[in-house]
């Protein structure tokens, strides 16, 4: 019988993994599963250096991979099993993709209740790194609107989690990085929307003290905000930025062309990023011209109606896009700190632009309340995503120096980005550790779900 | 794990003694990440202190610092004396540093002592390279630093038994490092000129001379970028790329002043 790629098949070859950030690659046998038996007889026959799931791969750095061990392939399990019209509530596999929940239920009025700025993240992976979007401030994060979650144990049972009948498992398999367990299937509640587009109000900031007065002020009048940073502009242009603010536009709010399919979602990627960039290419001469350009040919303010994809995912334009930092690949930082800290934010972002450390995007954007997520990344306050190319000049330097100012003020940096952090940081900016252990060593003790990170972190 | 700046966790070093070695150890743990650093070598007061400096170091972050009793002519203990190194836990870089430099003259009409200087130079670290390769291989990630020698690159009259040695140590690191592409496992070779160490005091300093601090920086720097091969100073792959190429009666020239 000829080979089938698609079954859990046991003997494969290690294959090398690494992140979206292309960092630190290893090796692990990579696993496929179809159905749930296979997945748990994956689980079951994981051997010593166990196993971890991954889904489409974006995490930035090493949650999802597995050195010299197993890795749960989960896109296999992409199925949409239930959507109820009436309530909202629709149940789909842990491997079923954003793109795939939009394409099937933005046509039939709903909308998944939180996106990152990419839909190519699977279910299982957003409630895993409890992913936020640019709606934290409005509705949370991504598992707080999970209804239900089938998940798979470590002895290969299946458990359904819900914040009511298992809180501790709920809230620790939420933004626990996948070491609680593998999720096979997540009853979502979904957002109902009258249209596909978002009416979309663009301001451009001079400096970081409009840009962090504007963002405070817009909060309650938009569901969506989120700031792009130039973090090379120096001195009196320090932190200028466009804030885009939204809010999904209702159908009077459409053009008569659009009114006949107000639902319309087409979102396809349109090119795919050849795998040929050097790794210099992005350094801070070419972003500062790129930051220049954009900035400049942005009108003072305007109103516009997007598309989802044009508003959310502005990236998923182009597949494979971190393929233009080269094989070198790159570095996410995102940090939260709370409302309090704006002068360590300030001096946060004044060091990144006195070192002139390239961030091709830089995101700023204030968080709601936290996530209840023992391991969940929100918390009230300022944060802010960078990337940096590996290669960076004094990176070595200016990461670690981050972290002590995040430290100092009692904020975090999310795991889901992270590649360097240092274990010894981890227990200050997650003080809900020791409860996530405690759940963790209850539901495998024998750590049959590892990770790189798990490993490098000590988690 | 080594994170994506190339730091590492846990560090083996072969030849626990090797001034170039402790460098790179100190230059590793400055940035404390570093949480285990194994010592391999045959058992010395000057192996101790060196462990002893070592726990020392970690700004704060404790390190276990361990010795373990190797020695790199005994090839048939190597699985069972590393093997438990790597038992105890992942090691994320190994350092095969260990090497004699011998006594070139003396050793021509020694050939039982010359053959001492390959046996620990060569067939140490084939054995000890291929022992801590597989158990690399079998965790899935790990960078191998082997350090030759540009005394490997052309031989020369002066020392040519050494050279020998690392032009089949420089050999055999990068086979290996070719094997293990796609297994997670990066070899790199690092070939420094003259180092002014314990191994070479009282010698004549050669021009592009470097010390085992700058040898240590450029291995850091190596482990981050993933490079395979590493000259120190960096100059030196173009003097030597010269070099391979003169006519053999010019070399004997250059190669005897």
């Amino acid at each position: 019988m000829a080979a089938d790629p698609d079954t859990a098949a046991a003997d494969s070859s290690p294959s090398l993994l690494s992140g979206w950030g292309r960092t630190a690659p290893t090796a692990a046998q990579v696993v496929r599963p179809r159905t749930r038996e296979q997945a748990a007889e994956a689980v079951a026959t994981a051997g010593p250096r166990g196993v971890i799931a991954r889904g489409l791969g974006r995490s930035y750095g090493d949650p999802a991979q597995n050195a010299g061990g197993r890795v749960l392939d989960l896109t296999g399990l992409n199925r949409i099993l239930a959507v109820d019209l009436g309530t909202g509530l629709v149940t789909a596999e842990g491997g079923v993709s954003l793109h795939a929940l939009m394409r099937a239920l933005i046509p039939l009025g709903y909308f998944v209740p939180v996106t990152p700025g990419t839909r190519y993240v699977t279910v299982g992976g957003a409630i895993g790194s409890d992913i936020h979007g640019k709606n934290h401030h409005a509705d949370g994060s991504f598992a707080q609107h999970v209804a239900s979650l089938d998940l798979l144990l470590a002895d290969g049972s299946v458990r359904t989690v819900t914040p009511e009948s298992d809180p501790e498992l709920f809230w620790a398999t939420a933004g626990g990085m996948g070491l609680t367990g593998v999720v096979l299937a997540a009853t979502l509640r979904m957002v109902p929307i009258e249209t596909s587009r978002l009416a979309v109000d663009t301001f451009k900031l001079p400096d970081l003290d409009a840009l962090m007065e504007k963002l405070a002020g817009t909060d309650a009048d938009y569901r969506y905000t989120v700031a792009w940073m130039d973090c090379l502009a120096k001195g009196s242009r320090l932190g200028r930025a466009l804030l885009d603010c939204g809010n999904f536009a209702t159908l009077d709010q459409l053009p008569a062309k659009h009114r006949a399919d107000p639902l319309a979602f087409a979102a396809k990627p349109l090119a795919e990023v050849p795998d040929l960039f050097p790794s210099g290419l992005l350094n801070r001469r070419t972003i500062a011209l790129a930051n220049e350009v954009w900035y400049r040919k942005t009108p003072a303010a305007r109103s516009h109606l997007a598309t989802v994809a044009g508003f959310f995912h502005p990236l998923d334009g182009l597949r494979d896009w971190n393929r233009v930092y080269g094989r070198a690949g790159f570095v996410q930082y995102q940090f939260v700190v709370p409302f309090g800290a704006d002068a360590a934010l300030r001096r946060m972002v004044e060091r990144i632009s006195r070192a002139q450390a390239p961030s091709f995007v830089t995101v700023l954007k204030r968080f709601g309340a936290g996530s209840p997520g023992y391991l969940s990344f929100p918390t009230e306050g300022w944060t802010l995503a960078l990337d940096f190319p590996t290669g960076t000049p004094g990176l070595d330097r200016l990461l670690p120096w981050l972290d002590e100012q995040v430290l100092a003020e009692g904020g975090r940096v999310y795991l889901a980005k992270d590649a360097r952090l240092a274990a010894a940081d981890l227990p200050a900016m997650y003080p809900r550790l020791e409860e996530f252990r405690k759940v963790r060593a209850a539901v495998d003790p024998h750590g049959v779900f590892v990770s790189d990170q798990s490993r490098r972190l000590g988690i | 794990m080594k994170d994506a700046l190339g730091s590492v966790q846990s560090l083996l070093i072969l030849g626990g003694t090797s001034d170039i070695a402790l460098a790179t150890a100190r230059r590793l743990a400055a940035d404390g990440r570093t949480r285990r650093i194994v010592l391999a070598a045959r058992p010395s007061e000057r192996l101790e202190a060196a462990a002893q400096d070592l726990r020392a170091l970690g700004g704060g972050a404790k390190i276990e610092v361990e010795t373990v009793a190797f020695d790199a002519g005994e090839v048939e203990e190597h699985e069972k004396v590393l093997g438990a190194v790597f038992a105890a836990g992942d090691v994320d870089a190994v350092l095969l540093a260990f090497g004699v430099l011998g006594d070139q003259s003396a050793d021509e009409q020694d050939p039982v002592a010359a053959a001492k200087v390959a046996q620990t130079n060569y067939v140490g670290a084939v054995s000890s390279g291929l022992v801590c390769a597989n158990a690399l291989k079998k965790q899935g990630h790990g960078s191998l630093v082997v350090l030759s020698s540009v005394a490997g690159e052309r031989a020369r009259r002066a020392n040519f038994i050494y050279g020998s040695t690392k032009a089949g140590l420089d050999a055999f690191a990068q086979g290996l490092g070719d094997s293990l592409h796609g297994s997670g496992v990066h070899v790199m070779v690092v070939r420094p000129g003259f180092v002014e160490t314990k191994m070479t005091a009282g010698l004549p300093k050669a021009p592009l001379s470097t010390t085992p601090d700058a040898v240590a920086d450029a291995i850091v720097a190596g482990l981050r970028r993933g490079a395979e091969i590493v000259w120190v100073p960096a100059a030196l792959r173009y003097v030597l790329s010269g070099l391979r190429h003169l006519p053999r009666p010019v070399f004997r020239k250059v190669a005897q002043r």
